[in-house]
């Protein structure tokens, strides 16, 4: 609550003759340009999406003429003849960020509740830096990182190890030759790139549950594993879902690592060994040197339907939330 | 948050850089050099940087030169934001007729070449292909490093039994345009498939992003091949395969043997040739095959006259000294024959306006 509108509210309740916190506000200048101002940058970011949403349906709607509906369900993409689907990218950008969101969520709330719950303070403050400083590093490094590292890694330990050790290797997930690109290695650079945002999220709300509320759950005879569990995590629940769908935002839209890694292939493969594509990388890929018509709109139209998956998986997860939120409100 | 941050700073940063360029622009203007300006292809960019440095410093007339990339080069040509563009693939027929400044000739510059790079370990001398053998092999018809096709022509080369990985670029480029040129030139089955551009359907393989891409997978995965560009295969000392040239010798990638394959195609093009020609598996015994040109892309009727003179003694000087300095970028440079008759079709780029 600001100064001022505090001010007038005491002054309102005050019972001053003549004086209501719509008056005060009302006279104040300042408050009138400051209400204007504000009001202006609000609107500036609608008008702004509303535009950018306009100008790239135009720009692709050759494109959707074209195509139609086979747009999205045909896994062509020829640029010679002028064919083109986007089918294995709109997969390839789902079936990513799923499996990464898959892979950090765990990991990010294991860091939130151990940072929150059990670190003790001379460590918490290091640790929880460490990993936020994973958010701060260029997704190019992250790129480079998994061609050197996490590549050769998963191709000659991780792969074996699933095939061979686990004798998972004629399950549909894991069959064809692994060459290390593919869609495992981006979803794999896509958890380690996503966990800061969730975990940071995760750990500000577990901090921010009440003492009162661990208290009461300790007093009733829970273990610190059951206080966590049924008295804490539960309180913080819709806040984490929030750093998950923060972390889901990212995943969809990353552009360089996942291109770096994911073997660009248009192509639809239930193997977690194959190449992929994504959206976002085929864009950036393609656009700068993209000269015919139909291309550049095929490009739009892949990011106008980037833009719409984008929303609807938004939508889809403040409709959880809100579900989830609901029964545990106290 | 981080990335719209990001973002941010660098609008403004490119908002700052553009408008300290501006300032200078005004002011060069006053003052009588005027800049010219360019834009597009990526690939030749090492040595453009180099020719308008030299040139700034005998002549005093700053080229300003923006390597956004072939596609973009077209685009800003078309819509004249720029005094010439540059592209590693000749414009279409439709290209040209959107251009708005009229008909766009083109200028070969320099030549440039795709090598073919593998990862085997126990072959230590060169492989040696043919252009056939690589369409089959890019089509995923050749799989095995064993092949008896293979083994034919690299007889005493011991040869895994191993599956064959093929990485492709994964980003339109005209390094792509070269080589899948080449492919549909030598192998029906080619043209009929994936065909040419800077971008098609690859029928197997991986995608790297760049050349530094499409070698690092190479590099890390026993039994791949791909196709980068001779400079960066030589500036990393990679593996490079002999092709077999239309007159069937295998030629290693030099600048020496790319040079030839332009004079090996000159004898092909007639005096009135517009130079949008593709010079892969060329004639000529020493000819590397997959060769190209790359291009200046100049509006033939200069809006504005005294920039068209500026450009006109620019590309003169690059067709003279400016040649010298290809080689040690590694770029080949243009044979003699064909830089005296490039030097006179420079006569053709008039202006609308007469010169002052």
């Amino acid at each position: 609550m600001s100064e001022s509108t505090a001010a007038a509210s005491a002054a309102a309740e005050a019972g001053l003759p003549g004086l209501t916190a719509g008056d005060i506000e009302g006279r104040s200048l300042g408050d009138r340009i400051y209400r204007g101002v504000t009001t202006v940058f609000a609107a500036a970011v609608p008008i702004l999406l509303v535009l950018i949403t306009f100008e790239v349906m135009v720009a692709a709607w050759p494109a959707f003429r074209q195509f139609g509906l086979r747009f999205i369900t045909s896994s062509a993409w020829d640029p010679v003849r002028g064919d083109f689907g986007a089918a294995p990218m709109i997969y390839g950008t789902l079936v990513s960020s799923a499996l990464a969101l898959l892979i950090a969520t765990p990991f990010a709330l294991g860091v939130a509740i151990f940072l929150a719950e059990f670190a003790p303070r001379w460590l918490r403050q290091p640790v929880a830096f460490l990993v936020d400083l994973l958010a701060a590093v260029p997704s190019v490094v992250y790129g480079l990182w998994g061609v050197f590292v996490l590549v050769p890694f998963l191709r000659g330990t991780v792969s074996p190890f699933i095939r061979d050790t686990l004798g998972l290797g004629n399950f549909p997930l894991f069959t064809g030759p692994d060459y290390g690109y593919n869609m495992l290695s981006a979803s794999v650079i896509l958890a380690i790139m996503i966990l800061p945002y969730t975990s940071a999220v995760a750990r500000e709300v577990l901090l921010a549950v009440p003492r009162s509320q661990r208290e009461a759950a300790l007093a009733l005879g829970a273990t610190k594993w059951e206080m966590i569990r049924d008295a804490v995590v539960p309180y913080a629940r819709s806040g984490i879902i929030g750093g998950i769908i923060l972390g889901l935002g990212r995943a969809l839209g990353e552009t360089m690592a996942v291109t770096m890694l994911i073997g660009n292939r248009h192509e639809i493969s239930s193997s977690l060994f194959a190449p992929g594509y994504t959206m976002a990388s085929v864009i950036a890929n393609q656009f700068t040197e993209a000269t015919g018509d139909l291309h550049i709109a095929a490009l739009m139209a892949v990011g106008a339907v980037l833009m719409f998956t984008t929303l609807l998986v938004n939508i889809i997860a403040r409709w959880l939330v809100w579900r989830v939120a609901r029964p545990a409100r106290v | 948050m981080r990335r719209t941050a990001a973002f941010l700073i660098l609008v403004v940063a490119a908002a700052c850089s553009s408008a300290g360029s501006k300032s200078s622009d005004t002011a060069a203007g006053s003052s009588g050099s005027v800049d010219l300006t360019g834009a597009g292809a990526t690939f030749p960019y090492p040595i453009y940087r180099k020719w308008f440095s030299v040139y700034d410093s005998v002549s005093g007339i700053k080229i300003n030169y923006q390597s956004i990339g072939s596609g973009g080069g077209i685009r800003q040509l078309q819509e004249q934001t720029v005094d010439f563009g540059a592209s590693d693939a000749p414009m279409s027929e439709e290209e040209i007729a959107k251009a708005k400044g009229g008909p766009v000739l083109h200028f070969p510059t320099v030549l440039g070449a795709d090598v073919i790079t593998y990862n085997l370990e126990s072959v230590t001398q060169p492989l040696r292909l043919t252009g056939e053998l690589i369409a089959e092999i890019f089509l995923g018809k050749v799989t095995k490093w064993n092949d008896r096709r293979i083994a034919a022509l690299n007889s005493g080369v011991t040869l895994p039994n191993a599956d064959i990985l093929v990485v492709h670029r994964s980003d339109g480029s005209g390094t792509t345009f070269i080589f899948t040129d080449y492919l549909a030139t030598v192998s029906p089955a080619w043209a009929a498939g994936p065909g040419r551009g800077k971008e098609v359907q690859w029928p197997v393989g991986l995608g790297g992003k760049g050349n530094e891409g499409v070698a690092g997978q190479v590099k890390q995965t026993p039994g791949a091949i791909g196709y980068v560009e001779l400079a960066y295969a030589h500036q990393n000392k990679l593996p490079v395969a002999h092709v077999r040239n239309a007159a069937s010798a295998f030629i290693e990638p030099t600048t020496e043997s790319i040079t030839a394959a332009a004079a090996g195609a000159l004898a092909a093009l007639g005096p009135s040739s517009d130079y949008r020609v593709s010079i892969v598996n060329a004639g000529g015994a020493a000819s590397y095959p997959i060769s190209s040109f790359t291009w200046l892309l100049v509006y033939q009727n200069q809006p504005d006259a005294t920039k068209g003179r500026k450009l006109v003694d620019f590309m003169k000087w690059m067709y003279g000294d400016g040649q010298n300095y290809a080689a040690e970028l590694d770029y080949a440079p243009l044979p003699g024959e064909l830089r005296q008759r490039l030097t006179e079709r420079l006569a053709q780029i008039g202006s609308n306006t007469a010169a002052k």
